[in-house]
């Protein structure tokens, strides 16, 4: 049996598609899953496999030339099959049914309803071990089998991700760790698909429970707004995933120190830094900025009820973020100590993944290394990261006159598909007023 | 510690057990007088005398079964195969007498006995004498098959299995007589049955090798360092009872392995150390287990088909890369 | 080329080693019927026998023949009610070698044998208890009931089993007796087989091993005349297996199998050899099986008429008979002893049934003298 090769969707606006090289000749063996040619989407330039086994007969359209979503483009057949009946039918081929190669993503199908659970067995895909499946609810499945490494769809069935939404990488389009890796960066890991404009309570309007805060921050999505979306779209398409962009200020910190040799000279116990007070002052003024205590999840912007912290910390292999949980909701005190506790274990790698999985915004502090200033780059599905460099004495101009001040620089990063300039900006006015004045964080 | 061959660390073992062991006795084609066809057993009969160094005529299925008897009556017999290929001249004593005796008497006849040899690909000798066959052993409840890839380990692991109790298939290669590494001269330093060795550690795919497999594969986490793959390369020694957990806690921490061998592929120890990967530990895999044999055929005899037909350093390299999803 | 027609070619027996009463060169059958001349000669070699040895001597080795006889017909019909599975392969007919053989030896020897050894391991010293609990494959079983009816061993009587490829315990035998010499002891180890086994490799390498080395092994080779369905005709090119021992300069003798005395002498001087001189011998034991090969053998190779000639000279036939006729036992004390055997083995049958099945977890014990634990 000849295998027809159509132009796929490779994209969930295509319409058609531009074939950009044959990787394959006429005559060329090719096997299931094999990469047969590029393809021009709209978007991007993807990779076609081959979805028979046997030897490319005929070439339909050229390199160069375009093609509606379905159309015939080749023919995978035995090497002495008629295909005669296929060529002759080939630029009124039908458009792809069933055995379209990449099925549309379901949840654009079926925005306006409700998410259902899958029915067991529709869905191919291997479910995660140790009796732990995913929880969230599944749209729609598709009709393809998804190939999917073990590892894979258990660490996907533990987070919650539904592996139709990811590219596999491996071959055949395998779905392996790194692909699983890659979206648990970008999305809360136990944030439930598609909810709207659900409250997800916890302790909200009465002050957090210890336990709560133990745990991730609480939060309400609201839809994104059409002009939302293709923003986001916009800006990845030019910029990648994450459209950053970044503020700078300078922040006066003669007072801040002040208030820190104060506390720690009330109580040496207590070992206050610089940074402790940095931490507090962010959460501070989140709260009084939601929309930078916010991400975007593609189809949903997320305000964080609370300030989850992530606190970057340099370890031997690389850097990782533990969470000071609802920082809002802490003393100076408290915050100092989860924040020694905290980086202690990341050095040992002894943290549990819910203690550095799921902040709401991260600050990194290089002012240690003498770094006047840098950017960092947001960890997602965070909306900001500050990046925060040394506290030195600087000449500056106070009532007309040259004094020497504590001066500290700290860069923002946004994920512009949330933030935006000025609302960004004002975010970091409220921060460098309540640092330059820490009596605000009492006021 | 000094520095010295494969070779000769067995030669020590076998002389210090001999000395340790009153029952313990060599038997073997050209073990005495000729001082070992492969020289493992040079000089033990002028030191030990020709009571317990024993030249034996070319009888495998005898002497091998001779071992046997003798061992089921409280003698530790070493019977020496010139090769492990004529050692299928006498698995029915291996097989069914050695293997079975403690199960079938009912716990009242253990057999204290070591089969040892040089097994593997040797250099261009062709079929008959070219061919691993530690899978055929290692199928069999009973029999212990150890496989050592150092002088260290050689020593070590010779002298417990003459201090086994048990039937202990003992396969050297032949092509590693004259490796060399550091090797103690404690006689009371033995190494157990049944623990693998960590030959390298690594994080991002684990390379279980053994025997000739060892240095191939520690040349390949070589090369792949320099790619910035890490491996990992685990070294059972003891084939029969393996050591599975040491290898299952490495898969679950590297999420891909590659077992190279020497051996067919067939019903090879790499098709059961895959398939006890997949039930042990299915759920960290993200590659699918993969094997690097030696070919599928007899040994050939030409240079280049016998290189061909045994695994390399870049296969092991493009099999790692693969599992790792490198190009 | 020219086809070769087959022949019928005996190697003359005149120049034979043994020291054989029985004509070995008779055309059809080698076997059971004499002539006048040569059972007078027999009767009269018998009476010397007799008159060497004590009155408790001769009455234990009749218990013993008849012990194994009651045995293995109490094993038959266990068979048949299915209480015994498997193989079992009945001696009866042949007790005179295994219980003449193993009088002539000490309780420190070693006898190995192959997989028709209930009368073998009764011989050398095993409770009937454990042996037929084995059978019934019940933990009271001398090996737990994992053996079976073809691998009876007791380490406390130094019986070395029931070995179940044919000739597979001619090596191990061969090993035992090095063992000895390796430790100096006088021990000496019987090995019994088949003759079947003498086509096997197995005996050609011991054979030669053990007088290259000098070992005290004595090699009984039981000639039954069949190898399962297979005479000895049709499988063996030169019949006369004593013969065979020249070929590694080992010395032989044939003996009359039927005849249980002198079965027991032979042995007697093979032992001697072996304990004085380290050196073994070649006994091939002219007998002959009753039943089939197992008790699943339909035995459509043989003639019932052949089987019955056989059974005239039933080995406890003729020994009962010559301890009746030499006084030493009367009818009564021979029914008494009958009696008793019977009770014995009514108690070992009673023993089995009791015992329990082996413990699941049975399983997996006596695999390794020294297992590790590292596959769990």
């Amino acid at each position: 049996m000849a295998t027809q090769v159509i132009m796929p969707k490779l994209s969930p606006t295509m319409e058609e598609g531009q074939l950009s090289r044959w990787l394959k000749k006429e005559g060329d063996k090719v096997s299931m899953g094999e990469p047969l040619a590029e393809i021009d989407t709209d978007k991007a330039t993807m990779e076609m496999q081959a979805l028979g086994n046997g030897v490319l007969r005929k070439i339909l359209i050229q390199e160069g030339e375009s093609a509606p979503l379905g159309q015939l483009i080749a023919i995978i057949g035995e090497p002495d099959e008629d295909i005669s009946a296929l060529t002759s039918q080939a630029p009124a081929s039908a458009p792809a049914k069933a055995d379209a190669p990449v099925a549309e993503k379901p949840a654009e199908q079926k925005e306006s309803e409700e998410p259902k659970p899958a029915k067991p067995g529709e869905i191919e895909a291997p479910a995660g071990g140790n009796g732990r499946q995913a929880q969230a609810p599944v749209a729609q499945p598709t009709t393809g089998r998804l190939i999917v490494s073990p590892l894979a769809a258990r660490m996907a069935a533990e987070s919650g991700i539904d592996l139709r939404s990811v590219n596999g990488s491996g071959p055949g389009g395998r779905i392996i760790k790194r692909d699983v890796e890659g979206l648990l960066s970008q999305q809360q890991p136990t944030a439930p698909v598609g909810a709207t404009k659900q409250t997800h309570l916890r302790a909200v309007g009465s002050p957090a429970q210890k336990s709560d805060i133990a745990t991730a921050s609480a939060y309400h999505d609201e839809p994104a707004s059409e002009m939302r979306r293709t923003i986001a779209k916009r800006l990845v398409t030019s910029l990648g995933p994450v459209p950053h962009f970044f503020l700078t200020t300078e922040i006066e910190m003669d007072r801040a120190a002040d208030m820190r040799s104060g506390i720690n000279a009330l109580d040496p116990e207590l070992k206050i830094s610089v940074n402790d007070i940095i931490i507090k002052v962010a959460a501070a003024a989140l709260m009084q900025h939601p929309q930078v205590n916010a991400s975007f999840q593609d189809k949903v912007v997320r305000y964080y009820e609370h300030a989850d912290i992530g606190v970057a910390v340099a370890i031997e292999e690389g850097l990782i973020t533990p969470i000071i949980r609802a920082a809002d909701q802490k003393s100076l005190s408290e915050i100092a100590r989860e924040v020694r506790e905290l980086a202690g274990r990341a050095r040992e790698r002894k943290l549990k993944p819910e203690e550095y999985v799921g902040a709401t915004f991260s600050i990194s502090n290089l002012g240690m290394f003498g770094i006047d200033e840098f950017t960092a780059v947001i960890n997602p599905p965070e909306g900001a990261i500050m990046a925060v460099g040394a506290m030195s004495p600087k000449p500056v101009v106070r009532d007309n006159e040259i004094v020497v001040r504590q001066m500290m620089r700290v860069t923002m990063s946004c994920d512009h598909r949330v933030i935006d300039g000025a609302s960004g900006a004002k975010f970091l006015q409220t921060f460098k007023k309540i640092l330059e004045n820490p009596l605000f964080l009492v006021v | 510690m000094a520095i010295v061959t494969m070779r000769e660390a067995l030669n020590q073992a076998i002389r210090e057990e001999m000395q340790r062991d009153e029952n313990v006795f060599l038997m073997g084609e050209e073990v005495g007088a000729y001082q070992g066809a492969y020289k493992v057993t040079k000089g033990l009969l002028e030191e030990l005398g020709p009571k317990r160094v024993i030249d034996s005529p070319i009888t495998e299925l005898g002497f091998a079964g001779l071992g046997v008897g003798a061992a089921m009556v409280g003698l530790r017999p070493i019977i020496e195969f010139m090769t492990f290929n004529f050692s299928i001249l006498a698995t029915d004593q291996i097989i069914n007498s050695a293997a079975k005796m403690l199960y079938m008497s009912g716990g009242q006849f253990n057999i204290p006995i070591v089969f040892r040899g040089p097994g593997g690909s040797a250099f261009q000798v062709s079929s008959q004498h070219s061919q691993a066959l530690e899978s055929w052993f290692a199928y069999f409840p009973g029999l212990k098959v150890v496989m050592p890839s150092t002088p260290a380990d050689a020593k070590g692991l010779l002298k417990s299995s003459v201090r086994d109790n048990d039937p202990v298939i003992f396969i050297e290669q032949e092509r590693m007589y004259g490796s060399k590494g550091e090797v103690s001269d404690d006689p009371e330093l033995t190494i157990p049955l049944g623990v693998a060795d960590i030959k390298r550690e690594g994080k991002d795919v684990t390379i279980v090798a053994r025997s000739l497999m060892v240095p191939v594969a520690l040349k390949a986490a070589d090369l792949l360092e320099k790619d910035g793959v890490s491996c990992e390369v685990i070294d059972p020694r003891t084939i029969r009872p393996l050591d599975i957990k040491t290898i299952i806690e490495s898969v679950k921490k590297t999420n891909r392995v590659v077992v190279a061998e020497e051996s067919h592929p067939f019903c090879g120890v790499a098709a059961e150390i895959a398939s006890e990967i997949m039930e042990r530990a299915f759920d960290y895999l993200d590659a699918p287990v993969k094997r690097l044999s030696g070919a599928d055929v007899p040994m050939p005899y030409a240079k280049n088909l016998e290189d061909a037909a045994i695994p390399n350093v870049d296969q092991l390299v493009a099999a790692v890369k693969e599992v790792a999803y490198i190009e | 080329m020219r086809k070769r027609t087959p022949e019928p070619t005996r190697v003359g027996a005149e120049d034979t080693s043994a020291t054989g009463l029985m004509d070995q060169d008779s055309a059809e059958d080698a076997d059971a019927r004499l002539d006048p001349a040569e059972a007078e000669a027999l009767k009269a070699a018998q009476k010397s026998r007799f008159a060497e040895l004590d009155r408790a001597t001769l009455q234990s080795i009749y218990r013993q023949m008849l012990l194994a006889r009651r045995f293995e017909e109490k094993s038959a019909e266990a068979y048949s009610t299915g209480k015994i599975g498997g193989f079992c392969h009945l001696y009866i007919g042949q007790e005179a070698v295994a219980i003449g053989a193993i009088s002539a030896i000490g309780k420190d020897d070693y006898v190995l044998t192959s997989y028709r050894e209930h009368a073998h391991a009764i011989a050398k010293g095993m409770s009937p208890d454990s042996v037929m609990a084995e059978l019934y494959g019940k933990a009271g079983g001398c090996s737990h009931g994992k053996g079976g009816s073809m691998h009876m061993f007791d380490k406390e009587v130094n019986f070395l089993g029931g070995h179940a490829i044919v000739g597979g315990q001619i090596p191990l035998a061969t090993g035992v007796a090095f063992a000895t010499k390796y430790k100096e002891t006088d021990q000496v180890t019987l090995c019994f087989f088949g003759e079947a086994a003498v086509n096997q490799g197995a005996f050609h390498e011991s054979l030669n091993m053990a007088q290259l080395w000098k070992l005290p092994c004595i090699y009984i080779c039981e000639n039954n005349q069949y190898g399962m369905g297979t005479s000895l005709e049709r499988a063996m090119s030169l019949q006369d297996i004593s013969q065979k021992a020249c070929a590694y300069e080992i010395a032989s003798e044939f003996v009359d199998g039927m005849d249980v005395l002198a079965v027991r002498e032979a042995t007697l001087r093979a032992v001697e050899r072996a304990r004085k001189n380290y050196l073994p011998t070649l006994l091939e034991v002219r007998t002959y099986r009753f039943m089939g090969h197992s008790m699943s053998d339909p035995g459509n190779y043989r003639t019932r008429a052949e089987i019955e000639r056989h059974q005239e000279r039933d080995p406890l036939k003729l020994y009962s008979a010559s301890l009746k006729e030499e006084g030493v036992l009367s009818d009564s004390e021979l029914q008494k002893i009958d009696d008793e055997v019977r009770a014995q083995v009514e108690q070992a049958v009673r023993f089995a049934e009791e015992s329990p099945q082996p413990a699941p977890e049975e399983l997996f014990t006596d695999i390794y003298a020294d297992p590790i634990q590292a596959n769990e």
